[in-house]
């Protein structure tokens, strides 16, 4: 799932090759782009062409509506506490698994790739069931903030365990041990040692649960209740044929995740590994 | 760095303890509810004509946008790694895209494009095509969703795999076809096969922008997914169990799919 790649090819040798004029994959580079513009950058496009068709200060206006804005400010903080929790609780896990044995070990990592394998509105669904109102322990998280967060939880919860478990897996043992035969704490250890080389993989998860969170839909749409979260404003715009509000707030929504995917691919970002 | 016993006791006890009140005992609740009221009546709710259309209907999308998914992933990636074209790097950047847009806006720009008053959407309307609440429009929004994860398991391996082999059996006169078939495809098929998986857990389970895209009538264009939307937030709470049950369905999928992401997850580290 990691989105940061970038394919230099080698170069080619120059015998056989040199006398073709067209690069090669010239002609497939353009039918891959078609397929992706039919079905993903045209329709972008609409909805970017459909939020400001009315001129720039129907956008405004429409992004600066005091529903638009709580709903914004909502998703983005809710997205930031998912992400800093699955942070730390997303480290946590990928140690218990790359450093510690325990029996049932292999079933318990297989078992962190079901948020990826399970339809999100089963996990919403899920999520009620032991968190709502007929909570088999009394539980009432669901339909307000908290059962928001445990949802986006859910989703975002592979994305730090699989960024930051490879790395600590071949993290070289030998710089934590001539640490500690200096005399340097557990803690003072994984601060000063392990915790610097784990950051650009916890970041790179990190980011990548915010984006997602960001946008969820699925595993919301049945636990948010009366949460105004941004993706469930625009399905309801959407239904009420509110289509130039949704496409407003969809814009700004698009924006925030191309930030992130900008970021994440930032030359400085993955070469930390 | 060597742990204490009490401390490694005490990490294990966490991480185990929020898998588990995260991932573990919710599924479990559903599984044992579903059958709260007995087999029969689980049975019963799975095996209505809704019910039925609906595994149908998602397993039918799911035969359609895997396939093109995979052609598309394979030659991007074969594009991408072994082209020389200008402008590879802008499609590179583009195919993430997917990922980070939220699948209700997905929704919405299909309905821009192609619903009625859309972009192309009265000529398809005019010339007897319905995409949007229609079957198609769903393909189209699976397959949207779902587009980046051939292209981003295959790409890497391509990479890594290098284009000496290639090259050999091209000096030894094989023709583009052959050495596809008969050297690329093979060093990358646990690649291919392990995108293949993500796609079609993604195409199963897609619920945001089918819904926006979906007419959300049962035998037409609800999937197995709106039906648990369905019975769960309009059908009321008599429901529930046949919500429950429309999601035990998607679990036991879901528990395939993930099997299968564990053997092929192993399979490709040993080839890499």
């Amino acid at each position: 799932m990691s989105s940061s790649s970038s394919y230099a090819a080698p170069r080619a040798p120059a015998g056989w090759r040199a006398r073709v004029r067209v690069p090669r994959g010239t002609l497939s580079l353009g039918v891959a782009t078609l397929y992706m513009s039919v079905i993903v950058l045209i329709p972008l496009a609409a909805v970017v062409e459909k939020a400001v068709a009315q001129g720039p200060g129907a956008f405004f206006d429409s992004v600066t509506a005091s529903g638009a804005v709580s709903a914004l400010v909502i998703t983005l903080v809710a997205s930031l506490v998912v992400a800093a929790i699955g942070a730390v609780m997303g480290t946590l896990v990928a140690w218990i698994l790359a450093r510690d044995k325990f029996p049932g070990q292999r079933l318990v990592n297989s078992l962190i790739d079901l948020p990826f394998a399970l339809p999100t509105i089963v996990a919403g669904l899920t999520l009620i069931a032991l968190y709502g109102p007929r909570s088999p322990f009394g539980l009432h998280l669901a339909y307000a903030r908290a059962g928001v967060l445990l949802a986006l939880l859910f989703v975002t919860l592979p994305f730090v365990v699989r960024a930051v478990q490879p790395v600590l897996i071949e993290l070289d043992p030998e710089a934590e041990e001539a640490a500690a035969s200096l005399g340097a704490s557990n803690a003072t250890i994984f601060r000063r040692i392990v915790l610097p080389s784990l950051r650009p993989a916890i970041a790179s998860g990190a980011a990548l649960a915010f984006a997602r969170a960001v946008g969820e839909f699925g595993a919301l749409v049945l636990i948010a209740g009366k949460v105004q979260i941004a993706s469930i404003v625009i399905f309801a715009d959407i239904e009420s044929d509110a289509t130039q509000a949704a496409a407003s707030l969809s814009v700004v929504l698009l924006v925030i995740s191309l930030i992130v995917l900008v970021l994440l691919r930032w030359p400085g970002a993955r070469n930390a590994r | 760095m060597r742990v204490s016993r009490p401390a490694t006791l005490s990490l294990r006890a966490v991480g185990l303890l929020y898998l588990a009140g995260l991932l573990l005992l919710p599924v479990g609740v559903v599984l044992v509810r579903t059958f709260d009221h007995g087999l029969g009546q689980a049975w019963g709710w799975m095996t209505t004509p809704a019910a039925i259309s609906a595994l149908w209907l998602t397993i039918a999308i799911a035969a359609i946008a895997v396939p093109l998914n995979t052609i598309f992933g394979v030659g991007c990636s074969l594009v991408l790694v072994r082209g020389r074209a200008r402008g590879r790097a802008i499609l590179d950047s583009l195919i993430d895209l997917p990922f980070v847009v939220s699948p209700v806006i997905v929704g919405l720009a299909l309905i821009l494009v192609y619903g009625q008053d859309g972009w192309f959407g009265n000529w398809f309307l005019n010339n007897g095509i319905r995409i949007i609440y229609a079957p198609a429009g769903i393909v189209i929004a699976t397959v949207f969703v779902s587009l980046p994860f051939v292209v981003r398991e295959v790409a890497p391996i391509l990479m890594e795999v290098g284009e000496e082999q290639e090259e050999a059996a091209a000096t030894l006169g094989a023709s583009g076809w052959q050495t596809f078939w008969r050297v690329t495809l093979p060093s990358i098929r646990w690649g291919v096969a392990y995108g293949v998986v993500l796609t079609t857990a993604r195409a199963l389970g897609e619920i945001g922008a089918v819904l926006v895209v979906s007419s959300n009538v049962a035998g037409s264009t609800l999937t197995l997914p709106l039906l648990v939307y369905q019975r769960d937030s309009q059908l009321g709470p008599q429901a529930i169990t046949g919500a429950y049950a429309a999601a035990t369905e998607l679990i036991v999928l879901s528990l395939a799919v993930l099997l299968l992401m564990t053997l092929l997850g192993s399979r490709r580290e040993v080839t890499k």
